[in-house]
């Protein structure tokens, strides 16, 4: 019933892209569309949620007469399937509602409206599919109709620069995961999940698959080192769409690596989980750091996603590493609260772009650098933007704390780990991962700071005004969620208890039944945390500060122009600007960032302005990406020639090619 | 009517905090003045200054926005609920284990980030580089912090103080981590209270300072608030040393008036000492430069790894 109802959603939105083409020259396109997205993601979101809390209700496959002869097209929705549903289609109502509003400023909706709700479409099936073929599919399909989203405006060649980079790493990932699930099917063909998971693999297979996972699903959700598109993709898009691949595209990518690794493969063995950990605490910290210094708004909250999935790796590293050893309690810890953490991303990231969005309808700009004093002129998305700051920050009572200390309490299980490599691997990744929140602090208050506190750096910036009311409306409802969530953790884990029974064969106590709420992963003597009272005993002592200072200090204030030690500079360019907040931490770790500074000061009695020079270099690209696009280049070069043949030597070129294959067939055992 | 007495007792805690710290900010100031030779201001200075400050008119920059204005109250509210969560006088309180070592530590992030915010709002070039240094200071300090907690934590099974305090009490012992977590945590302790040689609370050179830089621009009630969980944070962070390395004399919930007081006694009696230390060790020191700061919070945040590392490999380290 679930499945066919889901089914039909999907067929409603497909109707809707085919409607966009029809209508994209009318001026009601804009609201129609969107509002028929939301009304399925809403109706998808309902029955997502009804599956994931009656886990019990039968949800029977449905298979469709397409695809491979031999395989259909084959759907189910189980406890996964569910959890991510609810993740990909709150993610994507929250992005319609605010786009009924972002939308109207669009000036080529044409570009937007088809892609959109195709776009969702190929997520959810992704989801859905119970067959390799049909999830290959779907990957590919979710990934060419964000490609779309990506080149809308293609005219700014920075825009194509990103969207061919895109389209490159996203068929190279798309290509390993074919290699995947060609191991995992084996040479019978049994390409449906079911027949999968029933085959027995040769011992050197799920090693193999792991390491193809790792490329074909890691590149699509950002792991270092194969993040580099997604800081370019991610802000090129409209700010809506950034915001449903930051927040939500990458958590399909999630998606895939727990299907293929915790369900397709089978048992894992100790060494994936240190592969696993290496490279989730090296993207988190990575992320984090190039975060820092980036000026381009959008680009920050890409490289700030890059952090969030290296945390999600790194539970999802120490779930394997606790499964192998058999320690259940542990794994479904470890595992909980990188669904947890996926499901907070979702929501505080997606907050995030649609206020950057906000703010590039107000202003034109995504350079920080000119943005300031925002705070006083879109009051509304200064508040929500900087709830999304707080969440994002891992700051308690807000959500993304939670998941933080669970996965901490995750590490505090893990010397009980029996092999000496994860005995050192595990304490590592605790401190990148203590690093990483601690950066992001750093990174969100120097976004926040700079883009909305101080004075107006430019024209823009001051004449800005309020977002319109739909944008509002949908990032005060991920606001709220934000905060639900960090208070009553507790439901959220429960819901997602049979997810992690099915994966991991243990799930966490019962949440919901604790006293006052709390959260106690193991035992209370342990560990506890309860977001609910810490909330309400700091909103107690501020009310009691604000009563007591209201009815025995003075009330009498006054206005006057800053103070600045005396020598106050009226022009904005005096502030603080975001590459010198970030010299600091530049400075500490310049390791990382290669980063030269030059000082150009001019000699006593030289008029000229001093100069300094920042030269920050991407390590990645220099050293992994430059050198394969040089040699591709150089073949390129080399083969050119090919081009000018004459026919004879075509015709050789293929009977060469015809002879050699046939007696490699008639040589090969 | 048990649980009104578990409440007056966890009220008292909060009470109690508020109520000393500026008797320990006063008396760490007086004691310096003494070995510097000077006479120093009394003791209760701080109580007057407090006093006096909420007394005067606020002056707000022209362009401060409502965060400006709310962040004072923030910054106390949470500095003041995490010292109330560290067991200063009893352990065990009511609603101790609402929140973690690691959560006590989060929420003072949640403090500094209100307090660097404020900072930047009025776009002073002082408010940038107070908060731009502060938030440095914090993406080592508070990794070091997480690690120490993860020591004692791995030590005592708990990142509960409660329990932490309890297994102190009863298991005491030299252990190799715990050194390494006990020299962490005070330099921690240092660099995230703004003292010597990592920032000087009496400096009134612009250039030099970071935690002055920050609250330049604030006057009247909302620097009295500002200074109040300043001075919390201090009393939080020797309660916490205190509480993990010193928990003798600790009184357990339950344990009536007389254990209450004598825990009380006890609480002072640590508080003074670590302020005589605290003093002297400031005094034979010299400030060190900003970018020494960054090695100097490196060598807590690699002893809390170290002690981690140890414990991974032998619980009996």
């Amino acid at each position: 019933m679930a499945t066919i109802a889901t089914l039909w959603c999907l067929a409603a939105l497909f109707g809707t892209a085919v409607l966009a083409v029809a209508l994209q020259q009318k001026r009601i396109a804009t609201h129609l569309i969107y509002g028929l997205c939301l009304a399925a993601s809403l109706a998808l979101l309902a029955i997502s949620l009804v599956q994931l809390i009656y886990p019990t209700l039968p949800a029977p496959a449905a298979t469709l007469p397409v695809g491979l002869p031999w395989v259909g097209a084959r759907f189910r929705i189980d406890a996964l399937t569910a959890f991510f549903l609810v993740v990909i289609n709150l993610g994507a109502a929250a992005a319609s509602l605010y786009a009924l509003g972002y939308g109207e400023h669009e000036e080529m909706p044409g570009r937007v409206l088809p892609f959109f709700p195709a776009f969702l479409a190929g997520m959810n099936i992704v989801l859905l599919a119970d067959d390799a073929f049909s999830f290959l599919i779907a990957w590919e399909f979710m990934s060419l109709s964000s490609w779309a989203l990506v080149v809308a405006h293609h005219r700014d060649p920075e825009n194509t620069r990103a969207g061919y980079i895109y389209v490159l790493m996203a068929s190279f990932g798309t290509f390993a995961l074919l290699l995947a699930f060609g191991l995992l099917a084996g040479p019978g063909g049994g390409y449906g999940f079911a027949e999968i998971r029933a085959a027995s693999h040769a011992p050197w297979v799920p090693g193999l698959v792991l390491g193809l996972v790792l490329v074909g699903a890691g590149s699509k959700a950002g792991l270092a080192p194969l993040h580099v598109w997604l800081p370019l993709a991610h802000p090129a898009a409209p700010s809506h769409v950034s915001a449903l691949m930051s927040g939500v595209m990458t958590k399909v990518a999630i998606y895939g690596f727990i299907r293929l690794v915790f369900d397709l493969v089978g048992h894992p063995v100790w060494w994936w989980s240190i592969v696993v950990l290496a490279v989730g605490s090296a993207t988190a910290v990575l992320g984090v750091l190039f975060a820092l210094l980036q000026r381009d708004l959008k680009r920050l909250l890409a490289y700030s996603t890059v952090e969030n999935i290296g945390i999600i790796f790194i539970g999802l590293g120490l779930a394997l590493a606790f499964r192998s050893d058999g320690m259940g309690a542990a794994a479904a810890l470890a595992l909980t609260a990188s669904l947890v953490h996926a499901l907070n991303h979702s929501l505080f990231k997606s907050l995030l772009f649609f206020g950057a969005g906000a703010v590039l309808t107000a202003t034109g700009l995504r350079d920080i650098e000119k943005l300031g004093g925002l705070i006083q002129r879109m009051p509304v998305t200064a508040f929500l933007f900087l709830g999304g700051c707080l969440s994002i920050s891992a700051l308690p009572p807000l959500n993304g704390f939670v998941s933080e200390w669970l996965m901490f309490q995750a590490i505090l299980l893990s010397p009980d780990l029996p092999e000496w490599g994860l005995k050192l691997m595990v304490p590592a990744a605790g401190a990148m991962l203590a690093l990483g929140a601690a950066l992001s602090a750093a990174c969100f208050v120097r976004a926040f700071g700079i883009a909305f506190l101080g004075r107006p750096r430019s024209s823009e910036a001051q004449s800005a005004i309020e977002t319109d009311r739909m944008s509002r409306t949908a990032m005060g409802m991920l606001l709220t969620l934000c905060l639900l969530m960090g208070l009553l953790p507790g439901f959220v884990i429960d819901a997602i208890g049979p997810v992690v029974q099915a994966h991991v064969g243990a799930r966490m106590p019962a949440q919901s039944a604790s006293t006052w709420l709390s959260v106690v992963p193991i035992a209370e003597s342990r560990s506890s945390y309860n977001g609910l009272l810490v909330f309400v005993f700091i909103l107690v002592s501020t009310l009691a500060a604000v009563r007591v200072i209201h009815s025995f200090a003075s009330s009498a204030l006054r206005r006057a122009p800053a103070w600045d030690c005396g020598y106050p500079e009226p022009s904005p360019a005096t502030q603080y600007t975001a590459d010198s907040f970030a010299q600091p931490i530049r400075r500490v770790f310049s390791d990382v960032f290669r980063a030269s500074e030059r000082v150009d000061m001019p000699a006593p009695g030289d008029a000229r302005p001093a100069r300094i020079d920042v030269n920050v270099r991407d390590q990645i690209w220099e050293t992994l990406y430059a050198p394969i696009s040089g040699w591709i280049a150089y073949a390129t070069e080399k083969m050119n020639h090919l081009q000018f043949l004459t026919i004879r030597r075509y015709m050789g070129l293929v009977f060469g090619t015809l002879v050699t294959l046939l007696l490699t067939v008639a040589i090969w055992p | 009517m048990a649980l009104i007495v578990e409440l007056a007792v966890q009220g008292l805690q909060m009470l109690l905090v508020l109520a000393v710290a500026p008797f320990v900010l006063g008396f760490t100031r007086k004691l310096k003045a003494r070995l510097l030779r000077r006479r120093g201001p009394p003791i209760i200075q701080p109580y007057r200054d407090l006093l006096r400050l909420s007394r005067k008119e606020v002056v707000l920059a022209e362009n401060a926005s409502w965060l400006f204005r709310s962040a004072p109250y923030m910054i106390f509210a949470t500095t003041w609920v995490a010292a109330a969560l560290v067991p200063t006088f009893a352990t065990g309180l009511y609603f101790s284990w609402s929140a973690d070592l690691i959560a006590i530590t989060a929420l003072l992030g949640s403090a500094r980030l209100f307090l660097a915010l404020a900072g930047m709002d009025v776009g002073t070039s002082f408010g940038g580089i107070g908060a731009s240094r502060e938030m440095m200071f914090a993406s080592l300090a508070e990794p070091a912090m997480l690690m120490i907690a993860f020591t004692v934590a791995l030590v005592a099974g708990s990142t509960q103080l409660s329990h932490v305090a309890a297994f102190m009490q009863s298991h005491a012992g030299l252990r190799v981590s715990l050194g390494l977590a006990l020299v962490g945590l005070i330099i921690v302790s240092i660099a995230e209270n703004a003292r010597i040689p990592v920032d000087n609370p009496a400096t009134h050179l612009e250039l030099t300072m970071v935690h002055e830089a920050m609250v330049l621009e604030y006057s009247g009630r909302h620097i009295a608030l500002i200074e109040m969980a300043a001075a919390l944070k201090l009393v939080l962070y020797i309660s916490l040393i205190a509480c993990i390395f010193l928990p003798w004399g600790i009184a357990t919930n339950g344990d009536g008036p007389v254990a209450y007081a004598l825990g009380v006694t006890a609480y002072v009696g640590k508080l003074m000492a670590s302020s005589v230390l605290l003093v002297v060790f400031e005094t034979s020191i010299a400030k060190m430069r900003v970018f020494r700061v960054p090695e100097f919070l490196g060598i807590a945040l690699m002893l809390g790894l170290l002690g981690t590392l140890l414990l991974f490999v032998s619980r009996s380290f």
